[in-house]
C-alpha cells in the first residue's frame, strides 16, 4: 500500500515509530495529485512548495521528538476557509483573485497541531450545491466513476480524500455539504454541533447553519480531526465556552445498550432501492452489537427542506452583500457609476444558483413578506429543534440513510434545482435543529457506487457518533475498496 | 390659518468607548486613512462581531439617566442596504428588540419646565466615510469610522417649535456629555441629527405629513432647516397643495432643503435577527452597579443649585451646562461662600475671556481657588470690586496668585482716613464752582466729585470711605 492510501493514526504509528518521514509521506500525496488531479479535479489551488516546506520542518520537529496529533499529515483545507496569503476563492468568480490577509480559526488549530496543507479544494460556489457543479473552477468528479458528481458542496475534499489525494481534509456543512459527499465518496464525513468548531475564517453561507468539520478515511480519523479542531473561540459569539472531551476516547467502546432511533418518516418513497437495502442491513449490524432499536417519529420532517431554503437564502443575501466590487474580488471594469459597477460586479462575479439564492432570500426578507416567509420559517425551525430533543429523550442516536440515491450523473440535476435540492434531504435536519451528524460507508450498489448511513445525535454528544459509527465500521464487514482511477 | 408644529428627532451619538464595537481596532478621531481597520471591520470574508460590553454599559448609561426601560431580551439585526462606505453591506443595529425604550428628558422654557419623550434608544456600528477627489473620476473610502459605535435615540413628537426641538438638543448632548460617553461635537460629526417635521391646523390631533430632514450639522443649522420646513409646508398647504413623504437635505450654504428621496424610493432595509450575534441579557445587577455610578445630571444639579446657593434659576442653567464647569463653581463656593458674587465672576469674567479664547474651563489659567482668594480680597477691603476686573485680567493672563498682583501693582485699596481728606480737600481746591453749585444745592455733582477723588487716588481709594467723607466735607460740615 501506497503511503498516500494510509489513515491518519496509521502515518501517526509510523511516524512514532521512525519509520516514515512526512516529506515521504507529501511525496506520496503529490505523486497521486500528479497522477490523477487532472481527471479528478478536486483542487482549485495545490499548495506543493508550501507542503513540501512545510514537511521539512515537520520532519525537524519529528526528530526533536515533538509529535503532535497531526504533525506531518497531508490535509486539504476547502477553498472556503480563509488561509493567511494563499488565494481563498469560494470557488466563486467574485473571490477568484482574493488572498486573505488572515488565517481562519480552524486552520490556525490545525496548523498548531502540526498538518501540512496540501491545497484548497474546489466546492460549490459559495457552498450553494450537492454536486461541485456550479464552481467558477470546474466540475469535480467523483473518484468511483468520473461521469458522476462527488456530491457537494465540500465535493472537491471528499474526491480528494477519496482519490488518495491527502491524508484528511476539511469541510463545511450547511445543509449535508460534508455528510452527503462523504456518502457518495465512501468516506467519513462529520459535521460537528453547531457552535462546537469555531466558524471564524469560513466564508459565510448562512451563519445560523454553517459548520466546519472532517473528512476522513476512518472513524478513529474522525476523532482525531475533531480533537484538533473543536473548542471555544472567544472571535465568534456563537462559539460555545464547553470542555472538549477527548474523541478519541470513544474509539474502540461497544454499544451494547445504546438506544438507536429509526425516525420513520426518513424511510420514504423514492429513496433508491439498493439505499434502502444497505442502510435496512446496517440496523441489523447495529442490533446484532447489542443496541436497541426503537422506532422514533421527528413529525416535522416534511418542513425541514422548505424551512431550510427560506432561512439558508435569507442569510445568504446578506453575508453576500459585501462582494460588491469595493474592496476585493472581482470588480467589472465597465461600470460608468456605482450602480452600474456595483450591478456589472454582481452579475458577472455570481453564478446561476448563487443569484437564485440572493434573489429568493432577498423575497423572503422584504417588507410585507418577512412575517409569512422569514418569521414563519424561524417559528417552524423551533419545532424542528423540539422534535429531536423529544426524539433523544428516547434513544441514544438517530440513524438515517444520509442520501436518498448513490452519486448522479454530471448534468444530471443541473436543470431542476428542486430535483437537487432533494438529494439533501436527509441531512437539512441536522443544521436546522443544530445537533452534529456524521456519514459512515455502509455499502456499495452493484455498479460499484458507495452508499452512506448518517448518525444524528444530542447537542454536542459527538462521542456518542463516533462510538456508534466506530463500532458499526468495525463490524461492518464491508471490505475496504478503493476507486480505481 | 393658524398652524401648529410636531418635530420628532433622533439622534446618533458617537460613543467615547476605546475600541470599536465588534473588533479591537481603535476609535480615535484624526488617523490615516484605514489606519484604524482590520478584517473585521473592513468586512472581510469568513470575519465574526463580537460585542464590545463597554458599548452596552454605556447605553445602559443613558437609558437610566432619560428613565428608560430596559429590555429583558434584546438582539442585534443586520440593516440591509448597498453603499461603498458600508463594508459588509449592511449595518448591524437593533431593530425589534432595542436595549432601552419609554424614556424621558425634561427642557426648561423660560423657566417652564416640559417633558420631551424619548421612545427607544439602540445600539449600532457608524458606516466610513467617502473622500471625493474633485479631479478624478473615483472616490475613496476611509474605514477608519466604520465600526465605531454609536446609540440612536429616538424621541416622540413631543416637540412644538424650533427652539423646543434646539432645547431639548442641547439637554440631551448635555446628558450625554456629563455622563462621559460622547463628546457632543456636532461639527465634528460625533452628535448628529435628523428632524422629522410635519405641521397642522390648530386644535387639529392627527399628524400631517411628515418630510425627514437630514445634513444638519450645528446646532444653528438644526433650528435653521426647522424654520424654513415649517415656512415650506405652510406654504404648499396655504397654496391648496399636499405636503409629501419624503426624505430631505438641508444645504446650509443656500439655506434650503432638497428632496433626497421619496417615500416610493425609500429602502427596504430587510431587517433581520443578526445571526452571528447572540441576544444580550442584561442582569438586574449590571444595571443597578451603572445606576449606582452615575453622576448628577444637569437638571437636578440645576435645581439643586438654586435650592442650596439661592443663586437664579437662569445663573444655575448656566453654571450647570457642563460637570467641569459646575464643579468649577461649586468649588469655589467651598472656598470662600458669597455663592451669588462667585456665580457672576464665573459667569461674567471667567466665562467671557474663556469663550473669546474658545477654551473649556478645564483649561482655565485660573483655578477656583484663585477666585475664591480674590473675592476674599474685595471682602476685606483690600481691593475694590473695580481693582478686582484688573485683578482677574492679570489674574487671567499670569496664572499668578491675586495678592501678589496686588502686591506687584500696588493696587492695594487706600483706606488711611488722612490720605483720602487730603484728596478730597485737592478735588475741592480745584472745582470751586462746582463746589459752590453743590452747596446750592445741586446734588447730583456728588456722583463728580466722587470721580474726582478717585481720580486723584488712582482709583484705590476704598469707595465707601471716599462716600462718607466726601459727604460730611463737601457740606462743610
Amino acid at each position: 500500500m501506497s503511503l498516500n492510501e494510509l489513515t491518519i493514526h496509521e502515518l501517526q504509528d509510523k511516524i512514532r515509530k521512525k519509520e516514515v518521514t512526512s516529506t515521504e509521506i507529501v511525496t506520496a500525496v503529490f505523486k497521486r495529485i500528479d497522477a490523477v488531479e487532472e481527471r479528478v479535479c478536486s483542487f482549485t489551488t495545490v499548495m506543493k512548495e508550501y507542503a513540501f516546506a512545510e514537511a521539512k520542518k515537520a520532519d525537524e520537529e519529528i526528530r526533536k521528538g515533538n509529535i503532535k496529533s497531526l504533525t506531518g499529515i497531508p490535509v486539504a483545507l476547502k477553498d472556503i476557509q480563509c488561509t493567511k496569503g494563499v488565494r481563498t476563492t469560494c470557488g466563486s468568480r467574485i473571490l477568484h483573485n482574493f488572498v486573505p490577509p488572515y488565517d481562519g480559526t480552524v486552520v490556525k488549530k490545525l496548523r498548531d497541531e502540526g498538518a501540512v496543507f496540501v491545497g484548497k479544494t474546489n466546492m460549490d460556489e459559495f457552498a450553494m450545491g450537492s454536486s461541485t457543479e456550479t464552481s467558477y473552477f470546474g466540475v469535480t468528479r467523483n473518484p468511483w466513476d468520473l461521469e458522476r458528481i462527488p456530491g457537494g458542496s465540500s465535493g472537491g475534499s471528499a474526491a480528494a480524500l477519496a482519490a488518495d489525494e491527502c491524508i484528511a481534509a476539511t469541510g463545511s456543512d450547511t445543509g449535508g455539504s460534508i455528510r452527503q459527499p462523504a456518502a457518495l465518496c465512501g468516506i467519513v464525513g462529520l459535521k460537528p454541533t453547531y457552535g462546537r468548531v469555531s466558524r471564524y475564517g469560513l466564508i459565510a453561507f448562512a451563519s445560523s447553519l454553517d459548520q466546519i468539520g472532517p473528512f476522513t478515511k476512518d472513524v478513529e480519523d474522525a476523532a482525531i480531526m475533531l480533537n484538533a479542531i473543536a473548542g471555544y473561540d472567544p472571535m465568534e459569539s456563537t462559539s460555545v465556552p464547553m470542555e472538549v472531551p477527548d474523541y478519541r476516547s470513544f474509539i474502540g467502546k461497544d454499544i451494547k445498550g445504546f438506544t438507536v432511533g429509526i425516525p420513520k418518516e426518513y424511510f420514504i418513497e423514492g429513496i433508491d432501492a439498493e439505499v434502502d437495502a444497505a442502510v435496512k442491513k446496517t440496523i441489523q449490524v447495529i442490533e446484532g452489537l447489542g443496541a436497541k432499536i426503537v422506532p422514533i417519529s421527528l413529525p416535522h420532517t416534511q418542513y425541514c427542506l422548505a424551512v431550510y431554503y427560506i432561512i439558508a437564502p435569507a442569510e445568504a443575501s446578506s453575508n453576500l452583500a459585501r462582494y460588491d466590487g469595493v474592496k476585493y474580488g472581482y470588480r467589472s471594469a465597465d461600470g460608468r457609476d456605482l450602480m452600474e459597477m456595483y450591478k456589472k460586479t454582481r452579475s458577472q462575479g455570481f453564478g446561476a444558483e448563487v443569484k437564485r439564492r440572493i434573489m429568493i432570500g432577498t423575497y423572503a426578507l422584504s417588507s410585507g413578506y418577512y412575517d409569512a416567509y422569514y418569521k414563519k420559517a424561524s417559528q417552524v425551525r423551533t419545532l424542528i429543534k423540539r422534535d429531536f430533543q423529544e426524539a433523544f429523550k428516547s434513544c441514544d442516536v438517530i440513524l438515517t440513510p444520509t442520501t436518498p440515491t448513490p452519486a448522479f450523473k454530471i448534468g444530471e440535476k443541473m436543470d431542476d434545482p428542486l430535483q437537487m435540492y432533494l438529494s439533501d434531504i436527509f441531512t437539512i435536519s441536522t443544521n436546522l435543529a443544530g445537533i452534529p451528524g456524521i456519514s459512515v460507508p455502509c455499502g456499495y450498489t452493484q455498479a460499484g457506487l458507495p452508499i452512506g448511513v448518517q448518525f444524528q445525535a444530542g447537542h454536542f454528544q459527538e462521542g456518542k457518533l463516533l462510538q456508534v459509527a466506530h463500532a458499526y465500521e468495525r463490524h461492518s464487514g464491508i471490505e475496504r475498496r478503493r476507486p480505481k482511477l | 390659518m393658524a398652524y401648529e408644529t410636531v418635530i420628532g428627532l433622533e439622534v446618533h451619538a458617537q460613543l467615547l468607548t476605546d475600541s470599536k464595537i465588534f473588533c479591537g481596532c481603535s476609535t480615535k478621531f484624526g488617523a490615516g486613512p484605514n489606519e484604524h481597520t482590520c478584517q473585521i471591520c473592513l468586512g472581510m470574508p469568513g470575519v465574526l462581531p463580537v460585542l464590545n460590553k463597554k458599548v452596552v454599559e454605556f447605553t445602559i448609561r443613558m437609558a437610566l439617566a432619560t428613565g428608560c426601560s430596559i429590555n429583558a431580551y434584546e438582539n442585534f439585526a443586520r440593516k440591509n442596504y448597498f453603499y461603498p462606505d458600508l463594508p459588509k453591506g449592511y449595518q448591524i443595529s437593533q431593530y425589534a428588540h432595542p436595549l432601552a425604550e419609554h424614556g424621558r428628558i425634561d427642557i426648561l422654557l423660560d423657566g417652564e419646565k416640559k417633558r420631551i419623550g424619548i421612545t427607544r434608544i439602540h445600539m449600532e456600528e457608524d458606516a466610513g466615510k467617502l473622500v471625493h477627489d474633485e479631479r478624478n473620476p473615483w472616490s475613496y473610502v476611509d474605514f477608519n469610522r466604520t465600526g465605531v459605535p454609536l446609540i440612536e435615540i429616538v424621541s416622540e413628537p413631543d416637540m412644538r417649535s424650533p427652539e423646543e426641538a434646539g432645547e431639548y438638543l442641547r439637554r440631551l448632548r448635555d446628558i450625554l456629555v456629563y455622563l462621559e460617553i460622547c463628546d457632543g461635537n456636532m461639527e465634528e460629526g460625533s452628535f448628529r441629527c435628523d428632524a422629522n417635521v410635519s405641521i397642522r391646523p390648530k386644535g387639529e390631533t392627527a399628524f400631517g405629513t411628515r418630510a425627514e430632514l437630514k445634513n444638519m450639522n450645528s446646532f444653528r443649522n438644526v433650528q435653521r432647516a426647522l424654520e424654513y420646513e415649517i415656512k415650506r409646508q405652510q406654504y404648499i398647504l396655504e397654496s391648496g397643495g399636499e405636503v409629501v413623504q419624503e426624505t430631505r437635505l438641508w444645504d446650509d450654504a443656500q439655506g434650503q432643503s432638497h428632496s433626497m428621496r421619496s417615500k416610493e424610493e425609500a429602502h427596504d432595509y430587510r431587517y433581520f435577527p443578526d445571526p452571528d450575534l447572540v441576544p444580550i441579557v442584561i442582569s438586574n445587577e449590571w444595571i443597578e452597579d451603572v445606576r449606582r455610578a452615575l453622576p448628577e445630571l444637569p437638571l437636578p444639579k440645576l435645581d439643586r443649585f438654586v435650592a442650596q446657593y439661592g443663586i437664579p434659576v437662569y445663573d444655575a442653567s448656566v453654571l450647570t451646562t457642563t460637570r467641569a464647569l459646575a464643579d468649577f463653581y461649586e468649588e469655589t463656593v467651598k472656598l470662600c461662600g458669597k455663592p451669588k458674587i462667585v456665580s457672576n465672576w464665573v459667569m461674567g469674567d471667567l466665562l467671557r475671556y474663556l469663550n473669546e479664547q474658545k477654551r473649556d474651563i478645564k483649561e482655565s489659567p485660573v483655578s477656583p481657588d484663585h477666585v475664591a482668594q480674590m473675592i476674599n480680597l474685595i471682602e476685606d477691603g483690600t481691593i475694590s470690586g473695580k481693582i478686582a476686573k484688573e485683578v482677574f485680567e492679570e489674574m487671567y493672563k499670569s496664572s499668578k496668585k491675586p495678592a501678589d498682583i496686588v502686591k506687584e501693582k500696588g493696587l492695594t485699596q487706600i483706606t488711611d482716613e488722612g490720605a483720602v481728606v487730603k484728596a478730597i480737600e485737592e478735588a475741592m481746591a480745584k472745582n470751586p464752582t462746582q463746589l459752590a453749585e453743590y452747596r446750592a444745592g445741586k446734588d447730583k455733582l456728588f456722583a463728580f466729585f466722587v470721580g474726582q477723588v478717585m481720580k486723584l487716588t488712582k482709583g484705590k481709594a476704598n469707595p465707601q470711605l471716599v462716600n462718607d467723607l466726601l459727604k460730611k466735607m463737601l457740606s462743610g460740615s
